[in-house]
């Protein structure tokens, strides 16, 4: 192993990660919560319009693969007149994904907490949205911390798709630098590894959350 | 008609309810004064815990009346809008049989959330309500606390003071010791015969027949979804005119027969 070719391709790999890989994730995840939680709501309102259109959005986001839809934004949308940069196309196409995945979370976390927190809100005198936001959501959101962790890390390394769609994050450099040196096995593993380290990095912070979030919580 | 000492704080007329196919309600009729406690008995399945559901808008009845002196004054064979359901919600207050406090938010913040959110109540005032009605019930110390960290009957006398401090004009009681450990339950009693003494209106459902016999005006016994009787506790009680309660009293007083 090319220890001297390790070291000194070592930054350039994470630096790609983190001007690249992580705001990418980030700011998918974030507007990618906002889209779930609307698409959530769909899917449980008491009309059936509403709920068609969030089971539909789900079904398409879930049945079809991630690197088809982000070549459908980024490369087919220009045919129809939408012509997007990778960085848009890619955040575009990535907040859509976490946000059918992540609806089905939220959803069930809100499903899961008791009937009698909803009676407990309309008895104070909460209308139905003030007791979903100041009642129920702040209980889901306990609920959503694990599996949405899970979306999140699974987002990070999805991220690598975007190299296809030409947004230089980590896997793109990696590339880049495989190429050059004709390395591929050291160079790839060292990404592989550069994804380990972030993903850790990322329980860690994981495990933090969940405990804050549970501490008044009896078991 | 004008909010009068006269007229029944809560009138309650042909209400019926079904769930699916399974009649739950036919035709319950209750008049509450002010200052009544009525206590309302059953075997499990009888309806009574709808009934008192009902009156807090947490169901609506298929049809019926219920009418609130001073509004609102509904009349359930007809559309009923979320408005008029917060305006049953704002005329009393539930006490639940498992507590149902908030998890995530103290003693004090699960007490002034619905003075301060819903009925606008400044935030000092409410709090200082709040911990004199905590003091009340002996849990002042608590006020900190998460429910997690109380036991079930402080836990209900945290729900006793929730519902209190929205100041409504009717407590609703649904089985509030059913779920208690028995030597708590006398803590939770105590409180509620306390806040009869004081005037407050109150509905019951509960098994306690020796809370009904001494703190109850009425006593309804509720089964098949009709009052079968109703009247003073110790006629009930005592010499029911009724085989089903007779027979239900007794199961409940000898369970082993």
């Amino acid at each position: 192993m090319d220890l001297s070719l390790f070291l000194s391709s070592f930054w350039p790999i994470l630096l790609g990660g983190i001007v690249g890989t992580i705001p990418l994730a980030l700011v998918s995840f974030v507007v990618g919560l906002f889209l779930a939680l609307g698409v959530a709501l769909l899917r449980l309102s008491h009309l059936r319009v509403l709920r068609a259109i969030g089971w539909f959005y789900v079904s398409v986001i879930r049945g079809t693969p991630l690197l088809v839809q982000l070549f459908f934004i980024f490369y087919a949308l220009p045919g129809l007149g939408v012509l997007i940069d990778p960085w848009p196309s890619a955040i575009v196409a990535f907040s859509l994904n976490v946000g059918g995945y992540a609806a089905e979370v939220i959803r069930a976390a809100i499903l899961s907490v008791p009937k009698g927190q909803w009676e407990a809100g309309y008895t104070i005198g909460y209308s139905n949205t003030q007791t979903m936001w100041r009642v129920i959501l702040p209980q889901a959101a306990r609920v959503s911390v694990p599996p949405l962790s899970n979306t999140f890390i699974s987002l990070v390394k999805d991220t690598s798709l975007a190299s296809v769609v030409l947004v230089t994050e980590l896997f793109r450099v990696a590339r880049q630098i495989a190429v050059f040196t004709s390395d591929f096995v050291l160079i790839y593993l060292e990404a592989a590894l550069i994804y380990w380290l972030i993903c850790l990095a990322l329980g860690g912070a994981q495990g933090l959350l969940e405990k804050r979030l549970s501490r008044h919580v009896a078991i | 008609m004008l909010p009068s000492e006269t007229t029944p704080l809560l009138r309650v007329t042909g209400l019926r309810k079904s769930f699916g196919d399974h009649e739950v309600l036919r035709s319950i009729d209750l008049t509450v004064n002010r200052g009544d406690v009525v206590t309302i008995i059953g075997p499990s399945g009888s309806g009574k815990t709808t009934v008192l559901r009902s009156l807090n808008g947490l169901e609506i009845p298929d049809a019926g009346e219920i009418i609130f002196d001073g509004g609102p004054d509904l009349d359930f064979a007809l559309p009923i809008g979320k408005e008029h359901r917060y305006a049953l919600r704002n005329r009393s207050a539930m006490v639940f049989q498992n507590y149902n406090l908030f998890p995530n938010r103290t003693v004090l913040q699960n007490i002034v959330e619905g003075p301060i959110r819903v009925k606008r109540v400044p935030r000092e005032q409410a709090v200082a309500e709040a911990e004199a009605l905590l003091d009340r019930v002996g849990l002042l110390e608590k006020r900190d606390a998460y429910p997690s960290q109380l036991s079930g009957g402080q836990q209900q006398r945290v729900g006793i003071v929730r519902a209190l401090a929205l100041a409504p004009d009717l407590l609703l009681f649904d089985e509030p010791t059913s779920a208690l450990d028995p030597e708590l339950v006398g803590d939770v009693l105590q409180v509620m015969k306390e806040l009869a003494a004081e005037g407050w209106t109150m509905v019951v459902v509960t098994h306690e027949i020796s809370f009904a016999r001494q703190v109850a005006n009425e006593v309804l016994f509720i089964d098949g979804g009709v009052v079968v009787e109703r009247g003073a506790p110790e006629r009930i009680f005592t010499a029911p005119t009724e085989a089903r309660t007779a027979k239900f009293l007794d199961r409940l007083l000898r369970p082993l027969h």
